[in-house]
């Protein structure tokens, strides 16, 4: 068991389709969660289906919605650092680095869970993915927790191998679908393709994501 | 918001006439594009903020609609635009939405800054 997890991820919604049945059995186990939550997501191209959403209200749906979920996942411990969709690329990585190395100094966590840089398909993952293992990088060998990363890119098999990771989410599965079911701006178009049957690219997409999460453990080179 | 009336667009287009303002223009195919389709490519711009002033702003075409926005030096032009609000605000949204009801366009104008 764990004493402290740290998740750290640019967009609600980004931790329960890639780490919610990951985060529920932390949850179950008793294992505080802290989520440091780089964006609103203001940018978002999804908007509900049929649509409710306008560009300007979208961040403040978002961030409701990335409450409701993390009282689905339980997850008691919520933070934004109140960056801008779609920017995080072009902020300055040293500073994004040292905010998030104050969060780990202060909640001290036994593993963080991020985006794998360069391998996590939109600029803002890899970005934080980046920043974060920046942050861990600047403690002591001895004291850097794990970093699991996920890793979305088509290549990421061939380029890191199987997952160092494998975690069987089948007992919190129920819990992760509606933590995705609560951020339904996002998640709405998805889940009538998922539920409609009939299109069984969206299902076996959603089939994939109930039943197991990959994480790659990072690599610090010292 | 709703489908765009042309009408109502264009009168209100023509009270923003001659003021300053503030712009939001975006376009965007998505940011996972290439990842569901390898022939796409990812592409979007947008520019938040933008002060501009036009003289003439004229609502066109027969559903999705454009918007041409003349100003002393140059245009704005967004193209795809099918649903507009007049918000809470006093900024006149529009935006275009695929079949999905995804965000492909937003043209927005507002008098006051939007928010970062």
């Amino acid at each position: 068991m764990e004493r402290h997890v740290l998740v750290v991820l640019p967009h609600p919604d980004d931790e329960s389709f890639g780490a919610g049945g990951t985060i529920a059995l932390h949850r179950q186990a008793g294992t505080p969660v802290t989520y440091l939550c780089g964006t609103l997501g203001q940018m978002g191209r999804n908007m509900g289906k049929p649509f409710f959403a306008t560009r300007e209200r979208l961040p403040d749906i978002r961030k409701s919605e990335l409450e409701a979920a993390c009282a689905v996942l339980d997850i008691q411990d919520l933070r934004f650092m109140g960056l801008r969709d779609k920017t995080v690329e072009f902020e300055d990585p040293e500073i994004l680095a040292n905010r998030i190395l104050a969060v780990i100094n202060e909640v001290n966590p036994t593993l963080i869970i991020t985006q794998y840089p360069g391998f996590a398909v939109h600029p803002d993952h890899n970005a934080m993915g980046h920043a974060t293992v920046l942050a861990v990088a600047k403690l002591p060998k001895e004291s850097r927790p794990p970093v699991h990363c996920m890793a979305m890119a088509r290549n990421r098999f061939d380029a890191l191998g199987r997952p160092d990771v494998v975690v069987d989410i089948t007992q919190t599965s129920k819990t992760k679908l509606n933590a995705i079911r609560a951020h339904r701006s996002q998640s709405e178009g998805l889940l009538q393709q998922f539920e409609s049957g009939q299109d069984m690219a969206a299902k076996r997409r959603v089939e994939q994501f109930l039943q197991q999460e990959m994480f790659w453990l990072y690599p610090f080179e010292d | 918001m709703e489908r765009i009336v042309k009408d109502q667009v264009q009168s209100e287009l023509d009270k923003y006439a001659n003021q300053d303002l503030y712009i939001h223009l975006e376009t965007t195919n998505g940011a996972y594009a290439t990842h569901n389709s390898e022939s796409k490519m990812n592409v979007g711009a947008y520019i938040r903020n933008g002060k501009i002033r036009y003289e003439r702003g004229v609502i066109t075409g027969n559903g999705p609609h454009r918007v041409g926005l003349k100003m002393e030096n140059g245009w704005v032009y967004a193209e795809g635009l099918t649903d507009w609000e007049l918000d809470s605000e006093g900024r006149l949204l529009l935006a275009g939405h695929d079949e999905l009801g995804r965000l492909a366009v937003a043209l927005e104008v507002s008098p006051q800054p939007f928010r970062m």
